[in-house]
């Protein structure tokens, strides 16, 4: 299914696990480091250096853009490092993350309760998702590299839909439907 | 006796750094394709036919295949009739990865101290592992290790009375918890025997086997054979969203051990099974 951004209420509500969607328009890159400074800075009360509200995070780090590219392979990474910030940014209006691997226990209630979901990078394909992505601009915190919070506007972009608003997980339904008992 | 200048050593690192992240091995692609035919799940069909297709294009383009370049293993098993001259082999090295990252366009994913966390900005140190060998030989291993197959590895001290069943229950217990995180399908090292450290280097050795290979020892080849057909019925599947596809091979490198003791590291490849060597 193709999904032009920014995601609205109706059509996350209307997600299921399983479902391939390709995405275009404007998402935001964050991992480890630019997550802890987030979370710090809404603790101090400050302000987010973004505004996340109907955004989609993409947990990711690309590799440097090499001279004529807009950015070096990129690809999702392991999603339950997230887990313990996922709560205030989702507070926050953050509609969609996208990484790869399942979640802590807790984080299919957090997006049954705040409307969001988590969406699934295909992990490790990063030098086909680098040709999806057509601009690239460090918005915030650039001394952490490649780590930084990136824009990145994408066109068609497949991800596959890992917990809806339901709370359903695909990666729990998936395995249960393969395991050998 | 040979003599070496460590120079050398510096453009070798650099070139084996690029080309390990560029390119997986043609067998392995190969056996990617093996896969997609076995593979029942739509997504999970979906999935290898985009990790194909990426490896394929990565190589023809010359990009890291996967944008996590990892920490850079360099394994340097030395001939003992070599004497080295010129900077210290330690300082060659770094600078080959140093070089090599830069150029290549990959990714700095190494920071200073583990818990101040601050990036050293161009992927060094390496974690270097030397041998010395018979001969007048050296062989260079560079293997980027991405972290989200490496942090879901394990290591157990298992005693002799857990035996062959108990060391299946762990290798089958990390694969489990490794789920869709170690980004599966996988390839799986096994340490058995040693010390604590040293299966844990069995482990990651084994990593080091083409696709395919089998342990010479017989007793040790049907456990690598049980173990591949029981991580597959556990239905992970590509990216662990189910499916039939989870282990594409499983590698065993085994040493003699204590009277008391059963070392069993278990060490993930994700699919981005990367490794370049050569011998000079």
């Amino acid at each position: 299914m193709k999904v032009q951004l920014p995601l609205t209420k109706e059509l996350v509500e209307s997600l299921k696990i399983g479902d391939v969607l390709e995405l275009t328009g404007n998402i935001y890159t964050a991992r480890d480091a630019a997550h802890k400074r987030m979370v710090e800075a809404l603790e101090k009360g400050e302000k987010l250096p973004i505004d996340i509200e109907n955004e989609i995070i993409f947990y990711a780090g690309p590799c440097p853009a090499a001279p004529g590219s807009v950015i070096g392979p990129v690809g999702p990474t392991t999603s339950v490092r997230m887990d313990p910030y996922v709560e205030p940014l989702v507070q926050k209006g953050l509609m969609a993350m996208i990484g790869k691997g399942d979640r802590s226990d807790y984080i299919p209630p957090l997006m049954k309760k705040h409307k969001a979901v988590y969406l699934l990078g295909i992990g490790g394909a990063s030098a086909i998702i680098a040709r999806q992505v057509k601009e690239a601009e460090e918005v915030a915190y650039q001394d952490l590299g490649t780590e930084s919070i990136k824009r990145l506007y994408v066109e068609d972009f497949k991800v596959i839909v890992g917990i809806d608003t339901e709370g359903r997980i695909l990666h729990k339904e998936g395995i249960e439907k393969y395991k050998k008992k | 006796m040979r003599i070496i200048n460590t120079d050398e050593i510096v453009s070798i690192i650099k070139e084996l750094c690029k080309k390990a992240c560029y390119e997986l091995d043609s067998d392995f692609i190969e056996t990617l394709k093996t896969s997609l035919k076995e593979e029942e799940s739509k997504l999970g069909k979906e999935i290898l036919d985009a990790l194909i297709e990426n490896a394929e294009y990565a190589k023809e383009k010359q990009v890291a295949c996967c944008q996590d370049t990892g920490v850079t293993v360099v394994h340097m098993e030395i001939g003992q009739e070599v004497a080295w001259e010129g900077r210290p082999l330690k300082e060659a090295i770094n600078e080959g990865v140093r070089q090599g990252y830069k150029e290549g366009y990959l990714r700095k994913s190494v920071v200073k101290d583990p818990i101040i966390r601050e990036n050293t900005g161009d992927n060094t140190p390496a974690i270097i592992k030397t041998e010395i060998v018979p001969g007048n030989q050296v062989k260079i291993t560079v293997m980027p290790k991405g972290a989200g197959s490496e942090n879901m590895s394990r290591l157990q001290m298992l005693t002799p009375a857990d035996g062959i069943e108990g060391i299946k229950k762990f290798v089958l217990e990390t694969i489990e918890l490794a789920g869709g995180k170690a980004c599966p399908p996988l390839i799986v090292g096994v340490g058995i025997g040693g010390t604590m450290d040293y299966a844990a280097w069995l482990a990651k050795k084994a990593l080091q086997r083409p696709v395919g290979d089998e342990s010479p020892q017989e007793h040790l080849k049907a456990l690598e054979k049980d173990l591949k057909v029981a991580i597959n019925d556990l239905g992970i599947g590509p990216l662990g969203l189910g499916g039939l596809v989870t282990a594409l091979d499983v590698h065993i490198e085994a040493y003699p051990c204590h009277i008391a003791s059963l070392p069993v590291a278990v060490n993930i490849q994700c699919h981005a099974s990367r490794h370049a060597a050569i011998t000079i």
